[in-house]
Formats: structure tokens, C-alpha cells, sequence
């Protein structure tokens, strides 16, 4: 346990002993590695990703495995897997960020509403995020996916519809009892508008917590994303996602396993990767363990 | 207590007539016609119309689900518009099969997660305790789908032990719940390695020791018992993650629950199926709350339910 005295949230002993963690540090050069291959994959790409190479299938029309000029094979059209896999790091990374930043907007505004205003307001909003808990989430996904003609940003706003309510629910948790702590007082006493406190008082109090959740969540929002591609109603081809290379692919699953398994590899490391920064940023800047008052 | 039960009832009662109206709200105005999945590409909008009026489509929105919620309420849950049949007919003759896949996979969640929580527990911080932990890390960050594809490679098609997916037998059902039961244990063996390291520092466990008792004993016979305790209030929420994840599953593995019906509804637009296999999800993510809080004050006397 850490004692409440040298525990002070400044950025850069949160950044010090984030990186005294061996599993952060792995998860963090993880995430370097993927951005940097997204950002640069018109660069590194070998092929263009759509491009189907007249060699690149074997005299029998199969995919061919790893190896010479495809140095992880090629899929079922004759193109390049290695280049399809850099440019679904860019699939991967903008719904990360994008479905995964509405997602936490949403939840920030509706836990910080419900556990501030409390009284009626906070009721509803928080009985409706119970209700939002019982939804079988992947499968309202899965549903609204296919019913939509899905684009990469209607995958998104599924993908955010989904899971806001995580977050809401620790943001109201932690907005309920900040809102009764002194300092939030004094700051009414003194004629502070409900619009200030909560956005110059309350807001920062809560960025650590929405920075843990928004790490993680980024992972939670990676799988959906490949899953909901994998049955063929997310991110459509040829635009190219993880999740569907091995959706399109998934005939050759036992001749050319490669096709399944490199993506599949690809969205593991990643998940795992933003896993196991969150994890640590949790135990690095836990409010729990911050000092009160 | 009586009382408290009678509340939480009204109040999942409560929650599942919010999901059926947001569900059927959503399957209302999303930019899909069933009808014209109905009447075939090539019908004439006369043919189109009149199938429309047939179903009640056309009529407003509360009208629909008004008339929607009456027949639920007489546990009617409206006939397939593809499938000639009753929905709830149709979820019938596919739960079985899932609560099995439920059942096997909770228990392989168990049998693993438990498992690998108290050796990393007993060997706290020595590699195995890492090499244990970076695993559970593993299997939260692995998508159901890669696992599943994974397994039935290696099991199936390399090794040849167990068949690609089917339904039937007992040599079916072990790939599809130890996928499970690996991708679920993560959460159970994460929870189970600090219930246990707790429980291993009480002061009852030193006198257990210094009374002479076997490690084992200690550990099987004194430990676990209480350090397994907050893992079972566990399985009702856990309830819930099988039933969002059962399309997935139950489509690689080509297993014949009512996840493969919702997935074939769902390409369909055969709304009356996705309904019913939303709301029997709901029902059984709601019930495991339920009993996860119900267990809860059994487990530790000092929780009070109000």
C-alpha cells in the first residue's frame, strides 16, 4: 500500500513508475510497434493491399504460404497478407480510438451527470445503464451491424452504442463521492455555477479513472471490432481489418492456416498489448490509493 | 429478505420490459424491410403490401409492440416470419443445447481459472506465479473466435481427436467448453489468486499450520473453502458473458444453439427470432445478477441486502 503522502498525481511520476513495470513497458513498445506500422504501412507495405498479384496464387488457384516475395504469403485473391496486415493496423487503430473515445465521452457525461445531479436525473440515467447492462451487448452488435450497410464508422458508433456503460457506471461512482467532499462544497458557497464545479472541480479529479477505462477499453474495442468483422457485419471488405482477413479467408482454414492465424496473432497483440498498459496505469494512478482531501 | 426478493423480481421485471422495447424500437426503425426478405425481390408491391398488412407492419409503432407485449405476457413470442413456426417453439428445441455448452464451459472456467489462481497464489511472485498471470492477461485480450479456430485446427484437424464442430455426442462438446472454459478462466484465476493470497494470511491458517497439518490440507482443507467463496457470486455475472458470446461460439463450432438461430434470424431480418433470443439472453444475464447478489450475503454475513 502506498501512503497517501507520496502519492501525488504528477504526470511524471505516473510516467516513472509506469515504466518500472516490465508488462507495461512490453504492452507500450507492443502499441509502438502497430502505430508505427499503421502510419507508415504506405511506406512499409510491400504491395498495395487490394492488389492482386498475378503470381501471387499457387498454379491451383490456392493462396500461397509464407515465404520469397510474400514474406507472410498471400490470401485467396492472390494478395498480399503482410501488406493487408499493415493496413488493418489502421483499421484497428481508428475504431480503437474513435469508437472507443465516443464510448467514453458518453459514459463520462452520463456518470458524471447521474452521480452529481443525483435526484431524478441521476435516477433515470442510472436505472437506463442497468438496463444497457442487460443487454446481451455482442449480440445487439451483431444485429445492428448487420441490419446497418456497416461502413467503418457505422462499426464505430455500434461498437460506442455498446460500451458506454462500463464507464458510466465508474464515473458515477466516483462523481457521487467527490460531489460530497468539502471542497466541492466550499466551491458552491462561494457561488460557483453547477456548470464550473463540474468541469474545473469535478472533471479533473475523474482524469486518471477515464484514462485507465479509455486504455482499456481501447482493447475491449479492438476485439469487438475484429469479431463483428470475423461474421462478416463489421468493417467490409476489401478495406482491410484483422477481423476480416480471416472472414474472408476462412475457407482455406485448413490448407493455408496462416491466413487465420497471422491476423489472429495481430489483434491477441494488440488486445493484449492495451491490457496490459491499462492494467498498470490502474495500479500507477488508482484513485483509490491517491490521498483524500 | 422476502421482501428484498420481491423488489429485485419487480425490478428485472422492470429492466427486460426496457430491453424488449428498446430492442423492438431499434429493429423498428433501422433501415431494414422483413417484408420484402418475406415476399422475395421479384414480389409486386401489391403482393408486398399485403403481406405487410398480414403481419400487422403497418401499423404505428406502440400499436406493434403493444400487441408485441400482449403476447408475451401469455408467454407468446410471435411466429418466425421465415421458419414456419412458433418462436418460442423454435427457442425451445435450441436452449437445451446452449445451457449444456453453458454448463460444460462454466464448469472447464472453474476447473482452469480456479487452478491456476491458487498455485499462483502458493507461489506467489516466483515465475510461475508470472508466467500464470501473463496467461490470464492472454486469454481476457483473445478474441472467442481466433481461440476456437485455433483449437479446432490443432484438436481437430491436425490431431484428429475431436470432430470439426457438430453437435451430439460427448466428443463435441469438449472442444467448445475447454475454448471456453480457457478464454473465461482469465477473470476467475486473476480473482481467485488474491482471494486466495488474502485468505493464506489470516490468522486461522497460521494456527492450522501450527498445529502441524499438512500443506495440503491447509490449502484444500482450510483455505480454500473461504477463499473460493467470493469466486461463486461470480458465476452469476459470468451467466451473462456466456450469453453475449454465444453467437460467436456457437457459429464457429457449428453448434445448434439458440446463438446459431440468432445469427441466422439476424442475417434474415427475421425479427420475431432476434427478439426472442435477445430477450431469453436478457432473462438469463438478469437472473444471474440476480443470484449473484442474492448469493452474496451468504458468502460475507456483514453484506445486508436492502
Amino acid at each position: 500500500m502506498t501512503s497517501a503522502t507520496e502519492v501525488n498525481f504528477a504526470p511524471k511520476g505516473a510516467m516513472r513508475r509506469l515504466m518500472d513495470r516490465k508488462l507495461a513497458v512490453f504492452g507500450m513498445v507492443l502499441i509502438a510497434i502497430v502505430v508505427t506500422g499503421a502510419v507508415a504501412a504506405p511506406w512499409i507495405a510491400p504491395f498495395a493491399p487490394d492488389q492482386q498479384n498475378f503470381d501471387g496464387l499457387t498454379i491451383e488457384g490456392a493462396p500461397m504460404a509464407p515465404g520469397g516475395a510474400y514474406m507472410m504469403g498471400t490470401d485467396l485473391l492472390g494478395r498480399d497478407l503482410f501488406s493487408r496486415i499493415l493496413y488493418g493496423a489502421r483499421t484497428s487503430l481508428v475504431i480503437g480510438v474513435v469508437a472507443n473515445g465516443m464510448a467514453l465521452l458518453i459514459g463520462t457525461l452520463v456518470g458524471i451527470t447521474a452521480g452529481y445531479f443525483r435526484g431524478w436525473v441521476g435516477s433515470v440515467l442510472m436505472r437506463f445503464t442497468d438496463l444497457m447492462m442487460a443487454f446481451p451487448a455482442l449480440l445487439l452488435a451483431i444485429c445492428l451491424a448487420a441490419i446497418f450497410q456497416p461502413s467503418l464508422w457505422i462499426v464505430a458508433l455500434v461498437i460506442a452504442l455498446v460500451n458506454w456503460v462500463q464507464t458510466a457506471r465508474v464515473i458515477y461512482t466516483e462523481t457521487t463521492s467527490l460531489a460530497t467532499r468539502d471542497f466541492i462544497a466550499a466551491e458552491r458557497t462561494l457561488g460557483a455555477g453547477t456548470g464550473r464545479i463540474l468541469f474545473k472541480h469535478i472533471l479533473p479529479h475523474l482524469i486518471p479513472t477515464i484514462i485507465v477505462w479509455g486504455t482499456l477499453g481501447i482493447s475491449t474495442t479492438v476485439l469487438l471490432e475484429a469479431t463483428l468483422s470475423f461474421l462478416g457485419v463489421g468493417v467490409q471488405p476489401p478495406t482491410a481489418s484483422w477481423g476480416n482477413i480471416i472472414f474472408e479467408n476462412q475457407t482455406y482454414f485448413q490448407s493455408a492456416p496462416w491466413l487465420v492465424f497471422i491476423p489472429g496473432a495481430a489483434i491477441i497483440l494488440l488486445a493484449l498489448a492495451f491490457n496490459l498498459v491499462g492494467d498498470a496505469l490502474r495500479d500507477v494512478l488508482d484513485p483509490t490509493q491517491r490521498g483524500r482531501g | 429478505m422476502p421482501t428484498y426478493i420481491l423488489r429485485r423480481l419487480l425490478q428485472s421485471a422492470l429492466i427486460l420490459l426496457g430491453v424488449s422495447f428498446i430492442t423492438f424500437f431499434l429493429l423498428f426503425v433501422l433501415p431494414a424491410d422483413p417484408v420484402r426478405q418475406i415476399a422475395g425481390r421479384s414480389a409486386s408491391a401489391a403482393v408486398v403490401e399485403s403481406i405487410r398488412q398480414q403481419l400487422g407492419l403497418d401499423q404505428p409503432f406502440l400499436v406493434q409492440f403493444g400487441r408485441y407485449l400482449s403476447g408475451l405476457v401469455q408467454g407468446d413470442l410471435g411466429r418466425s416470419y421465415l421458419q414456419k413456426s412458433e418462436v418460442s417453439e423454435l427457442i425451445a428445441s435450441r436452449l437445451p443445447a446452449t445451457l449444456l455448452l453453458m454448463v460444460a464451459a462454466i464448469f472447464c472456467e472453474l476447473v482452469i481459472g480456479l487452478a491456476m489462481g491458487i498455485i499462483a497464489a502458493l507461489r506467489r511472485d516466483s515465475f510461475t506465479d508470472q508466467a500464470l498471470m501473463m496467461t490470464s492477461f492472454v486469454t481476457v485480450s483473445a478474441p472467442q473466435f481466433v481461440v476456437s479456430l485455433l483449437m479446432l485446427y490443432v484438436f481437430a484437424v491436425k490431431l484428429g481427436w475431436f470432430p470439426i464442430g457438430g453437435y451430439g455426442t460427448f466428443r463435441h462438446l469438449v472442444l467448445p467448453a475447454v475454448t471456453l472454459g480457457i478464454l473465461g478462466s482469465g477473470w476467475y484465476s486473476r480473482m481467485m489468486r488474491s482471494s486466495m493470497i488474502d485468505v493464506m494470511r489470516t490468522d486461522y491458517i497460521r494456527t492450522a499450520r501450527s498445529k502441524g497439518l499438512t500443506r495440503a490440507r491447509v490449502v484444500l482443507g482450510h483455505a480454500l473453502p473461504n477463499a473460493i467463496l467470493p469466486i461463486i457470486a461470480m458465476i452469476g455475472i459470468d451467466i451473462g458473458v456466456f450469453m453475449g458470446g454465444i453467437v460467436v461460439v456457437e457459429s464457429v463450432f457449428g453448434w445448434p444453439g439458440i446463438g446459431q438461430l440468432a445469427w441466422q434470424a439476424i442475417q434474415r431480418i427475421d425479427i420475431p427470432i432476434i427478439m426472442g433470443v435477445t430477450l431469453v439472453s436478457a432473462v438469463a444475464i438478469v437472473l444471474g445478477n440476480l443470484l449473484a447478489d442474492l448469493i452474496a450475503p451468504f458468502i460475507d454475513p456483514r453484506i445486508k441486502l436492502k
